[in-house]
């Protein structure tokens, strides 16, 4: 399955290793991601799922190997720089502004695309009104877009958790991402949710924009990803399309043991 | 299900929405009012200035409780050592325009005008603040704390060790006066009727020896009150925008999750570093303005009781609520400057009335009621706070933080209305 390195793929990982101490989280990955795929992460808890979400944006620094993003290296940078380049993420345990409205939110989001200086703000310069209009109504259109424009002026931690994980994501939208990072964004769900969540998805491809998802509900992955990585214990097991990894020996092991 | 019956009526829900939202408003607008009628109502009641002028200090302290807020309500650092910028900004006023300089190791003094120097020690402040922040910014929480207070010790201490540049503890006398090329009086200020004035000689701006008519503020409280109500407007007119732009809503998301604002592509060193540089600007502007009105700098003027103070201030008015924290700042004045030190007089008179007048004499160890009260005046001052605290745990006029929720629980009652219609 491993390609040629190209200008086709968004993100490739190169022998990328993550040390903590004495525990090799991230072991030795290489993968690569393609323009405009679904492409998931799995395996079992534990097994460096999120620690390689958080090398990709910087929140780490890898102990060893490389991150190109988009034809550029970007191996270590600091995660406003990754975040400017456009790779947006969300988090495993939702982290919204919790005293912030739904609105605010977003606009956060949007704060790396916009342009207004200190001055700008301070004496509310035209240029900069004009720029708060535009941002507020962009966010308004990404409410609507993940369906909770008519939470916009709540605060976020009174929203239910499903339109926290919306919120969570049209933030991560309002930064203008190539590459959105989804990381267990149907934890917790109900079925009707999943479903909900797998449109959205395809929304957000019908963006043009390459979303990377760790996911634990096999059949959600199945249902929206192109190819799958398996991780267990930080090493890569499988990489593949759906139907050939969930025939995958290894896979098949590391999720139900051995003597299964 | 909720039965409609036992839910507030429509209108009133809305009202106090309504209410809520305008209630900054209403607070700015009071104020404004009280500051504009506040001199003449006390020049007719009391025919003297001395209350003005005590309102032109408070003002110094809600000049700094909203820079403060700044730092502590908006992007959550928790700075201990506050005043040291206000010692920063007072010093750099003070020593550029009076004659200290000139028996420094310069050898030089300046005479420079206040309303350059005012902007100097806003930038000078600016600068510190930027300074301290580049290296302990990087600390969270506690640390930044320490590490602030540290600084907040280390200026004053400065300010004592140094005294071939700051004269010590003997302080920095005869600062020079603001002036201006004239002024404007009226029946307000106590004249029979409105003119424009010029009874003072003060320097010439291009040249210090030269001498010019002029208004010279010299120790006119009324002429510093309107410079600093005049300065505390454009200050909130300020800040209120930097609230609602980009860099605000920058500041606000690092308070609530570092993480994740940096995720969203905030660069949190340098949004935190314009927090405290602005917040110190503030400060220093306001101690530029203490120097002037008081013609005298000392370091007992900038010990850590200011910092704390002014973070009380801050804390007990509604952090981030800039009309909050204006109103916790007057409110902690007034109980520090008028209600403690009246407090002994008081309750010895009180004593007098209801008959316990033997208890006002010194008798072996009891030193008399008054002086008792002086001795636990702070302890009256601690319980005063912690009443409030437990009274308004979120602050005299809270930020949003308590509107949204209330809002959040009338939307609610809204949908649930909604709903019950339908099923209904």
């Amino acid at each position: 399955m491993s390609q040629p390195a190209g200008t086709d793929n968004i993100l490739e990982l190169t022998n990328l290793s993550k040390r903590f101490g004495g525990l090799l989280a991230v072991d030795n990955v290489s993968l690569h991601i393609k323009r405009g795929e679904v492409f998931a992460l799995i395996g079992p808890n534990g097994a460096g799922k999120t620690t390689l979400f958080n090398n990709v944006t910087g929140l780490f620094q890898p102990t060893s190997g490389s991150v190109v993003f988009d034809g550029r290296d970007i191996t270590g940078s600091r995660p406003h720089t990754v975040a400017r380049l456009g790779i947006a993420r969300t988090f495993q345990n939702i982290r919204l502004f919790s005293y912030m409205s739904s609105l605010d939110n977003v606009r956060v989001g949007r704060h790396v695309r916009m342009h207004a200086k200190l001055w700008d703000s301070l004496l509310k310069l035209p240029a900069e009104r004009r720029e708060e209009d535009r941002v507020t109504e962009e966010a308004m259109d990404l409410l609507n877009f993940v369906g909770i424009a008519k939470q916009a002026n709540h605060y976020a931690r009174n929203l239910p958790y499903g339109q926290q994980r919306r919120l969570e994501i049209a933030r991560a939208l309002a930064t203008d991402p190539k590459l959105l990072l989804l990381d267990e964004p149907a934890a917790g769900f109900t079925p009707q949710e999943k479903v909900e969540l797998m449109r959205l998805v395809e929304k957000i491809l019908d963006r043009g924009i390459t979303v990377f998802l760790i996911e634990h509900d096999m059949k959600l992955v199945m249902g929206i990803s192109q190819r799958i990585v398996v991780l267990d214990h930080g090493e890569k097991i499988a990489e593949g399309p759906p139907e050939e990894v969930r025939k995958d020996a290894r896979v098949i092991e590391a999720y139900l043991g051995k003597s299964a | 299900m909720n039965e409609p019956a036992t839910r507030r009526p429509a209108w009133l829900r809305r009202l106090s929405i309504r209410r809520i939202r305008d209630r900054d408003a209403v607070i700015y607008g009071v104020l404004l009012l009280l500051a504009i009628a506040f001199p003449s109502a006390v020049l007719y009641a009391t025919g003297s200035s001395a209350l003005i002028s005590q309102a032109a200090d408070a003002g110094t302290y809600v000049l700094l409780a909203i820079g403060l807020n700044v730092v502590v309500g908006f992007a959550g650092l928790l700075d201990l050592g506050y005043a040291a910028f206000f010692a920063i900004g007072a010093y750099t006023f003070a020593l550029f325009s009076s004659s200290q300089l000139g028996s420094s190791p310069l050898h030089q003094s300046f005479h420079l005008p206040f309303w350059l120097m005012i902007f100097a020690a806003l930038v000078a402040a600016a600068g510190a603040g930027a300074l301290l922040g580049f290296p302990t910014l990087r600390l969270r929480g506690d640390y930044l704390a320490i590490v602030t207070l540290g600084f907040g010790e280390i200026v004053p201490q400065l300010s004592y060790n140094l005294p071939q540049w700051t004269n010590g503890i003997n302080a920095i006398g005869s600062i020079d006066r603001p002036s201006l090329p004239a002024w404007i009086t009226g029946p307000w200020a106590g004249a029979n009727n409105i003119a424009i004035i010029q009874p003072d000689v003060c320097r010439q701006l291009t040249n210090s020896t030269k001498f010019a008519p002029c208004f010279s503020f010299g120790y006119d409280p009324i002429a510093f009150y309107v410079l600093i109500v005049i300065t505390i407007i454009v200050a909130v007119i300020l800040v209120g925008n930097l609230y609602r732009s980009r860099l605000g809503r920058a500041w606000m998301a690092i308070r609530e999750d570092e993480v994740a604002a940096a995720a969203m592509g905030i660069n949190t060193v340098t949004t935190k570093l314009l927090a405290f540089a602005i917040g110190a600007s503030f400060s220093g502007f306001a101690g530029a303005y203490y120097g002037a009105s008081f013609g005298l700098v000392s370091p007992d003027d900038f010990l850590f009781l200011v910092s704390i103070t002014v973070l009380v201030m801050v804390v007990l008015g509604g952090m981030g609520n800039i009309p909050g924290v204006i109103v916790g700042a007057l409110v902690i004045y007034f109980v520090l400057n008028s209600f403690l030190p009246a407090l002994p007089p008081a309750v010895e008179s009180l004593a007098n009335t209801v008959g316990l007048g033997s208890l006002n004499n010194s008798n072996g160890n009891w030193p008399g009621l008054a002086q008792e009260i002086q001795r636990i005046n702070f302890l009256v001052y601690g319980l005063i706070l912690v009443l409030m605290m437990l009274l308004r745990p979120q602050g005299i006029f809270p930020s949003r933080v308590r509107e949204q929720e209330l809002k959040h629980v009338a939307v609610q009652d809204d949908e649930a209305a909604v709903e019950a219609s339908h099923s209904s």
